[in-house]
């Protein structure tokens, strides 16, 4: 399945939810907002939102140093 | 100061006022402004400084650190004599802004933002921009923005990436809504991973600069969502904020988590000779990610059950619960100093 992340196309191994594209990037433990099709996904959602060929997701981290 | 009409648009603010945006109106506005700068970092020194050059009236800053060598490859109100005789850092800011613009009012503060002091250095500012280095007190500076109806400017930078918002509370959510009730442990930090100067003079201006559309007047100008930029990567993306959560317990339920829990964050405790505890108030820490970046400024060690990292001058052990010891100081303030930027708060 091809989705667009953070404007980088990305071949995915079948249904994916964005709490599995989190983990997959490795930020599974990070505060992040994520926008599908420019539209926020609810954090408490990223378990039950399953991604469609084509989505175009952006991630976003809450980065911590100043 | 009062300045007329012709004052404005020849003297000192000359090119702003001539920004149409701003103007002679948005100008006095600035004039008439207070904001607070929490964190005179690296984030916090770029943030003051164009403050004060653009003309806000009153600036406070707040800080609890002295200014090191290892501050000035970015921290750019600092030179080497400031860090020779270790002045704290709003002293040093504060000395060098006068001299920026005698006009402004500044204000500096060595102190460690806490729920004892939030209210009564944030409550009387008309925005606040965060400068700080930790989620915890990112925390409580939006508790007190939302509990006072006070916008402020959120920006992190480590690496070569950082993040920026605007909130408004009532407007946009809040960061409880964002990223949820828990301020959580451990992060990257600039102790741990790095960061170059360019990220940071980006996420500040980008900070300012909304500042600046709020204060003068300009809020349909306010960039709607989060900005995230790695100047080395290549990546500037943004995402909307979307819409405040109906169940958010800070903005929405109005409780203040962050300042009623009446924790000061970390609590240490003399733990036998030169060895001092750090417990966070929430326990539990992501251990192999703690692990990984520590691995990349000291020896690591791992057992299942606590992980230890020699930095030279002082040597750390962390338990799974977040409780570490720092051995090598006998001073406080430096462990939970070390405990914030190697482990993250």
């Amino acid at each position: 399945m091809n989705v667009i992340v953070n404007g980088k196309p990305r071949d995915l191994p079948g249904e994916v939810t964005v709490k599995q594209l989190l983990e997959h990037f490795d930020l599974a433990g990070e505060r992040v907002a994520v926008e599908v099709n420019g539209r926020i996904v609810d954090r408490d959602a990223f378990g039950d939102y399953v991604l469609r060929t084509g989505d175009v997701v952006e991630v976003v981290r809450f980065v911590g140093g100043g | 100061m009062v300045m007329d009409s012709m004052d404005l648009r020849q003297g000192r603010y000359s090119r702003q006022v001539l920004f149409r945006p701003i103007g002679e109106a948005g100008q006095r506005r600035l004039m008439q402004a207070r904001a607070a700068v929490i964190g005179m970092g690296a984030l916090g020194t770029a943030i003051a400084a164009q403050l004060v050059r653009a003309g806000v009236g009153f600036v406070r800053l707040v800080d609890r650190d002295i200014v090191e060598p290892s501050n000035l490859q970015r921290q750019s109100l600092y030179d080497e004599r400031d860090a020779e005789v270790a002045l704290p850092k709003a002293e040093a800011a504060a000395a060098k802004l006068r001299q920026a613009n005698g006009d402004v009012r500044i204000d500096p503060v060595v102190t460690d933002l806490t729920w004892r002091n939030a209210e009564d250095l944030l409550a009387d500012v008309d925005v606040i921009l965060d400068g700080t280095d930790n989620f915890q007190v990112r925390y409580l500076i939006n508790d007190v923005a939302v509990k006072h109806g006070i916008p402020w400017a959120y920006g992190g930078a480590v690496s070569s990436y950082g993040t920026a918002a605007f909130i408004r509370p009532g407007e946009t959510p809040c960061l409880v809504c964002l990223f949820g009730p828990d301020p959580g442990g451990g992060h990257d930090t600039c102790d741990t991973v790095g960061v170059i100067a360019p990220v940071v003079s980006i996420i500040a201006s980008l900070q300012v600069a909304e500042a600046l559309k709020y204060l003068t007047g300009n809020v349909d100008a306010l960039h709607p969502g989060l900005v995230h930029v790695d100047v080395w990567h290549n990546a500037f993306r943004s995402v909307s904020f979307g819409p405040r959560r109906p169940d958010c317990p800070c903005c929405a339920g109005r409780t203040f988590a962050s300042l009623e829990a009446r924790t000061d964050g970390l609590t240490v405790s003399m733990c036998g000779r030169h060895t001092i505890q750090v417990r966070p108030e929430r326990p539990g820490v992501g251990m192999e990610r703690i692990a990984e970046r520590l691995r990349q400024v000291g020896e690591v060690r791992m057992n299942p059950h606590l992980l230890r990292c020699d930095l030279g001058a002082v040597r750390i052990t962390l338990f799974r619960d977040g409780r570490a010891l720092i051995h090598g100081t006998d001073d406080p303030v430096e462990a939970r100093s070390i405990y914030a930027r190697y482990i993250g708060m």
